[in-house]
């Protein structure tokens, strides 16, 4: 039985997939025998209606702002580009350049975007413990701030290692803006006379 | 001012490179900063601790319309703050900076629009009066848009000043509060005493242990760009501690800025030697990148070398980022060597000749040696003469973060002591040297109100006006003209001096007078007469006499220290109606 060409999916998707993946197995038989077939090589017809493509997360738009604000997020770029060149880095093309060049240019980066960043936000670890310790996680921990993974099976509570202590944002101040501002400038053009 | 009893104690200090505000609302309470709002680029508001003593002045369009504006300045057409200074570091002959030592600098017109020093025809120029206006007028519009229901005129304000202030650069302090919309004049303080009034705060009751009758702390307060000396000393006053400042240094221009240009100036060579060539952008990324640097190596647990990295300038970063290093060699040669090096006692400032002509600019030190200047100021401190031997040390000032800095400084003083069998100083442990000075300033307007330690001191200098001798006129050669004292050193507020000498002054004339001051003259009584020479010439002093013309009045020199701390010079007449006539500053400039 030929099987038909399958065209390669978006790097996004596959992430998506990638992530997703192992819970599906875990709770769905009928997907699980499918890889598992697969996997042996005797691939079945992909069904009719292949898996919908990753859900993009789309709340549900409050009815009275359709368009989402993204002021903040221009304005917190623009900071980053002033103190530290982010975008400029960013926007580069680094396969030319020796790693001694990209470290020179990234100094700057760093630096400068840690300044910024602190400027405006404080950042916390989300978990105390070092990474590398034991970690218990009772029954109706806040799985927003700690998220398993690895042999995720049992009840809680739970026991782990703290793989990553997280981040999370203490304080957010963004500064003002004046009325007319338009933050999509992220960093006006400079002309020396 | 209302009736209102003021609900707060403010502080404020107007620094050379950046002011700050703290203030008080109750003895339980210790004084905090208030955060000020400032434009950070066009278009953005945040508020900092620190509001940059610059000025800039935009050119028509620079920025898009409304991109400057504040709650309070919708219609700006100029910004002071961190945009000023950090547009102003790109284009400074719009920028106006360090206006506080154009304040103090006597060679200048100083209610002349002179700033920015240099600047082109087409560029506003302000009055080193109106420059600090303006910075005063930006704190008390932050104040009054966050206590709209307790305005800053309303409140007990102390307004800081460097000790080494004159009677004419404080009086000109006060004129731009008033400028400012103080209707009731601020009170002044010296900046040392206020960074020794929040080390008392900070220690409680506890002070009185840390130090014993007879102990002379030295104050040292080495800012972003002045260094400012004073001794205060502890005495016994009924069996209490009282503590009285009883010297304070010259002021000196030299500060933390200076030390990052010439870090700059090193990395600049060194980059140069491998065939690098700065332009000026660059340049300023390097003294940028010094200060940082200076910061770390100079911080605890220093590392051997920090990595300077200077980007370019366009969009493209990656291969066009210059990368060097500052060691710690290099900063022990320019910064501990060049800035404090270890020095004897007798050691003096090398005043190198000057040419011929010179410039106006501000008159920096030639010698960029803090230690020499110290020495030189406890060597003439004493009493007659006689080497002041400290026994404490308090630090102010950003530079004096570091703990290098200040270890250095101990160690040399205690080097001196040493060699004159005292022993080494007590470091007395420091606050917050970005914030000590305005919240010890807010500690003094509360501890005015409501009773708390006291530092006395009175005047900083003795004054003195030039009176000519009565001689046998000759040809060609002017008078000569004794230096009378008028007001003594420590002279405290709120007294009143009166010379015995009369004068014949003729009314609907302008009167001028030569005036003199002296941080060293510590015994001259009122009328006592000197040579001007030894003395330091100040803004002449002046008055127009309203009367009938042409008739003449007898009158004497009154002095008279106000509550505020500052000089009033009156002539009174010795008949009746004892009209009294007041004499101003001519801050025209002399050079």
């Amino acid at each position: 039985m030929d099987v038909a060409p399958v065209e390669s999916l978006g790097f996004g998707a596959r992430l998506w997939l990638a992530l997703t993946l192992p819970f599906r197995l875990l709770f769905d038989g009928a997907l699980a025998a499918q890889v598992e077939a697969l996997s042996q090589g005797t691939a079945p017809a992909l069904p009719a209606t292949p898996e919908p493509e990753p859900p993009v997360v789309e709340p549900a738009p409050p009815e009275t702002e359709p368009e989402p604000d993204t002021t903040a997020a221009l304005q917190l770029l623009a900071i980053l580009q002033r103190e530290g060149r982010f975008v400029d880095f960013l926007e580069e093309d680094v396969s030319g350049f020796s790693d001694a060049d990209i470290g020179a240019a990234a100094r700057v980066v760093h630096e400068g975007c840690s300044r910024g960043l602190k400027q405006v936000l404080t950042i916390a670890a989300v978990r105390t413990e070092a990474e590398g310790d034991t970690v218990k996680l009772a029954e109706g921990f806040d799985a927003a701030r700690t998220r398993m993974t690895g042999n995720v099976v049992g009840e809680p509570p739970y026991s782990g290692t703290l793989a990553h202590h997280g981040w999370q944002v203490e304080r957010i101040e963004l500064p003002a803006l004046t009325s007319g501002h338009d933050p999509s400038i992220l960093a006006p053009a400079e002309v020396e006379l | 001012m209302s009736d209102e009893h003021p609900t707060h104690a403010v502080g404020i200090d107007l620094g050379t490179t950046h002011c700050t505000l703290s203030a008080t609302a109750s003895a339980d309470t210790p004084p905090a900063p208030l955060p000020l709002p400032q434009i950070l680029s066009p278009g953005e508001i945040g508020e900092r601790t620190l509001l940059p003593s610059f000025l800039f002045f935009p050119a028509d369009g620079q920025f898009p319309a409304g991109s400057l504006a504040l709650a309070w300045y919708p219609a700006a057409r100029d910004v002071v703050g961190t945009f000023a200074r950090d547009q102003g570091a790109t284009t400074p002959l719009r920028l106006v900076s360090s206006a506080k030592s154009w304040l103090s600098h006597a060679g200048v017109d100083r209610r002349g629009e002179i700033l920015p020093w240099d600047a082109p025809e087409g560029v506003p120029r302000v009055s080193p009066v109106q420059a600090a206006a303006r910075y005063l007028g930006h704190l008390r519009a932050a104040w009054d848009d966050a206590h709209p229901e307790s305005p800053l005129a309303e409140q007990d304000v102390v307004l800081t000043v460097p000790a080494s202030f004159d009677a004419v650069a404080r009086e000109l302090t006060l004129e731009a509060a008033e400028l400012a919309g103080f209707d009731e004049p601020p009170r002044l303080l010296e900046e040392p005493q206020a960074a020794l009034y929040d080390w008392v705060a900070q220690r409680g009751a506890a002070w009185r242990d840390d130090v014993a009758v007879g102990d002379v702390i030295l104050v040292v307060d080495i800012g972003g760009g002045t260094t400012d000396f004073s001794l205060i000393a502890v005495r016994d006053e009924d069996g209490t501690l009282q503590l009285e400042r009883v010297a304070v240094g010259d002021h000196i221009l030299l500060g933390g800025d200076n030390m990052d240009l010439a870090l700059a100036y090193t990395v600049r060579a060194q980059l140069e030697q491998q065939g690098t060539v700065l332009d000026d952008w660059q340049m300023r990324a390097v003294t940028h990148g010094c200060r940082a640097a200076k910061e770390t190596l100079l911080g605890e647990d220093p590392p051997t070398a920090v990595p300077l990295t200077i980007p370019s300038r366009g969009s493209r970063l990656i291969g066009k980022t210059l990368r060097t290093e500052l060691r710690r060699e290099q900063l022990d040669a320019v910064l501990l060597e060049g800035f404090f090096p270890a020095v004897d006692a007798d050691a003096r400032p090398q005043t190198p000749r000057r040419a011929g002509l010179t410039t106006l600019g501000l008159p920096y030190p030639a010698d960029a040696a803090i230690t020499r200047h110290l020495a030189a100021f406890l060597s003439r401190a004493g009493e007659d003469g006689a080497f002041v031997r400290p026994t404490a040390l308090l630090f102010n000032g950003g530079v004096t973060r570091s703990p290098m800095v200040r270890e250095r400084i101990a160690e040399i003083l205690g080097g001196w002591l040493a060699a004159t069998g005292a022993p080494a100083p007590t470091v007395l442990p420091g606050t917050d040297a970005e914030l000590a000075v305005s919240r010890g300033a807010a500690y003094y307007a509360r501890a005015r109100r409501d009773g708390g330690v006291r530092i006395r001191g009175g005047t900083a200098q003795a004054y003195y006006v030039g009176i000519e001798r009565a001689e046998l006129a000759v040809p060609g050669i002017p008078p000569r003209v004794d230096a009378v004292c008028v007001a003594p050193l420590g002279m405290e507020e709120g007294t009143q001096t009166q010379l015995p000498q009369a004068f014949g002054l003729v009314l609907g004339e302008e009167v001028s007078f030569r005036f003199f001051g002296s941080p060293t003259v510590r015994h001259d009584e009122v009328g006592a007469t000197r040579p001007p020479e030894t003395l330091t010439e100040l803004a002449p002093i002046e008055t127009s006499l309203e009367g009938e013309e042409g008739q003449i009045v007898q009158v004497r020199l009154h002095a008279h220290v106000t509550e505020v701390g500052t000089l009033e010079l009156w002539a009174v007449e010795d008949a009746e109606p004892q009209r009294r006539f007041k004499l101003s500053f001519d801050v025209r400039g002399q050079a």
